[in-house]
C-alpha cells in the first residue's frame, strides 16, 4: 500500500513545487514507484519544473470528471523508471474538485504506487483542503523568514485539526553566511519556534534555478549542493537515518577556491 | 545620562534575534486564534479554580487575549485579561 504525502507551506513561493519534483525524482531513482500530483489548479507548474509540459494531454480535472481514465492522464517520465505525473488543470479553478474526490483519487493510486506526492497550492482555501484531504503525512516547507515561518505555524495547526499527525519540516533556502553573521534565523531557531521534527534543510543554491531552467530536478545533479540535500531527504523519507548536511562544507570549499584564484571572499 | 549609558552598553541585537522575538509574539496570538476552543478551555479552568473561593457571575465573565505594554514600557506584549464579577465570598475564602 502506497503512502500519500502532501507538500505544503501556507506562504507561496517557498519551494513546494521544487521539493515535490526533487523528492519524487529522488524516490524514483531509488527504485520506488512514484506519482506526483499537481493540485495547484489554474497555476500549474510541476509539469515545467519536471520538464514534462509538452506531454500533457489530460489533467486531474479530466480524471475526476470522468473525461478520461486515470491511466490515460498519468504522464510517464521516460528518464526515470517508475516516475509519473498527474498534472493540474490550467484553465479551471480550485472548485472543480472537492476533498472527497481527492480521497478517492488517492485511494485508487495507493494500490499502484509506493509514494504519492501531492504538490499543494499556496494558501489555506479550497486548494489546500483538496490537497491535504487524502494525505497520510505532510511535509511543511518554510524559508528562514518571519512571514514564511508564521504561515508554516498556521499550516501545522490546520494539519493537526485535519488529523494529519506529526508533519515534518523542510527548511529551504538557508544561507549559512547570513546565519553566521546573525542575519538569518538558524535551523535551531526555527525548530525552537515551530516545535516539529525536521526532515531536512536545503541550502539556497543557484543550481535550483539552473535545473528548473532545464526541467531536470537538481536531485540528479551530483555536483549540486541543494541536490545533495534533496538526496538526503529522500533517504530519510524512506526511513533511513542520514546526518544533516554540513552547510559549512561547500562554503568552505567555495571560499578556498575564491582565495586560490584571488577573488575577495564574499 | 542614564539613557546614554543604556544606549552605549546595550548589546547590538542581531536581526535574526529581532525576527525570532517578533515571531514568538505574533504566534501567541495566531495560535490562540486557530482554535476558538482555546479561550473556552482557559475560561472553564479559571472558573473551576475561582469557584473554590468565590461566587462569580459566570454569564458576564469576560476573558480575552489582548496586548499591553511591557514593564519597561518598550515593547508591546500579549496579555490575558479577565473580567470576573464577584457575587460573594465562599467560606473557604473568608476563613483565610
Ligand atoms: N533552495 C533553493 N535555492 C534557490 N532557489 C530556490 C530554492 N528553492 C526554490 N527556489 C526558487 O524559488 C522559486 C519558488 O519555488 P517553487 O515554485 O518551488 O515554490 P512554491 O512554494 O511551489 O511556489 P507556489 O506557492 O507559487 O506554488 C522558484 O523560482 C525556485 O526556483
Ligand atoms: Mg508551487
Amino acid at each position: 500500500m502506497g503512502e500519500v504525502i502532501v507538500i505544503t507551506s501556507g506562504k507561496g513561493g517557498v519551494g513546494k513545487t521544487t521539493t515535490t519534483a526533487n523528492l519524487g525524482t529522488g524516490l524514483a531513482v531509488s527504485g520506488k514507484k512514484v506519482v506526483l500530483i499537481d493540485t495547484d489548479i489554474g497555476l500549474r507548474n510541476l509539469d515545467v519544473v519536471m520538464g514534462l509540459e509538452n506531454r500533457i494531454v489530460y489533467d486531474i480535472v479530466d480524471v475526476i470528471e470522468g473525461t478520461c481514465r486515470l491511466k490515460q492522464a498519468l504522464i510517464k517520465d521516460k528518464r526515470y523508471d517508475g516516475l509519473y505525473l498527474l498534472p493540474a488543470a490550467q484553465t479551471r479553478d480550485k472548485n472543480a474538485i472537492n476533498p472527497q474526490q481527492m480521497i478517492n483519487l488517492c485511494d485508487e493510486l495507493r494500490s499502484e504506487f509506493d509514494y504519492i506526492l501531492i504538490d499543494c497550492p499556496a494558501g489555506i482555501e479550497q486548494g489546500f483542503k483538496n490537497a491535504i484531504a487524502g494525505a497520510d503525512k505532510a511535509l511543511v516547507v518554510t524559508t528562514p523568514e518571519v512571514s514564511a515561518v508564521r504561515d508554516a505555524d498556521r499550516i501545522i495547526g490546520l494539519l493537526e485539526a485535519h488529523d494529519i499527525k506529526n508533519p515534518r519540516l523542510i527548511i529551504n533556502r538557508i544561507r549559512n553566511d547570513m546565519v553566521k553573521r546573525g542575519d538569518m534565523m538558524s535551523i535551531e531557531d526555527i525548530i525552537d519556534i515551530l516545535a516539529i521534527s525536521l526532515i531536512g534543510v536545503v541550502p539556497d543554491d543557484e543550481n535550483i534555478i539552473i535545473s528548473t531552467n532545464k526541467g531536470e530536478p537538481a536531485v540528479t545533479d551530483s555536483k549540486s549542493f541543494a541536490g545533495q540535500a534533496y538526496r538526503n531527504i529522500t533517504r530519510r523519507l524512506m526511513g533511513e537515518e542520514v546526518p544533516l548536511l554540513d552547510l559549512n562544507v561547500s562554503e568552505g570549499l567555495l571560499s578556498k577556491m575564491k582565495k586560490l584564484f584571488g577573488f575577495k571572499s564574499a | 545620562m542614564i539613557d546614554l549609558i543604556k544606549l552605549l552598553t546595550r548589546k547590538k541585537e542581531s536581526s535574526k534575534d529581532v525576527a525570532k522575538e517578533r515571531l514568538k509574539l505574533v504566534l501567541i496570538h495566531d495560535r490562540s486564534n486557530v482554535s476558538p476552543q482555546f479561550l473556552e478551555m482557559v475560561k472553564s479552568e479559571i472558573i473551576k479554580v475561582i469557584q473554590n473561593y468565590m461566587d462569580i457571575d459566570e454569564d458576564t465573565l469576560d476573558i480575552q487575549l489582548t496586548k499591553t505594554n511591557s514593564d519597561d514600557g518598550e515593547r508591546v506584549v500579549p496579555a490575558l485579561v479577565a473580567n470576573i464579577p464577584i457575587k460573594g465570598m465562599k467560606n473557604a475564602g473568608r476563613s483565610l
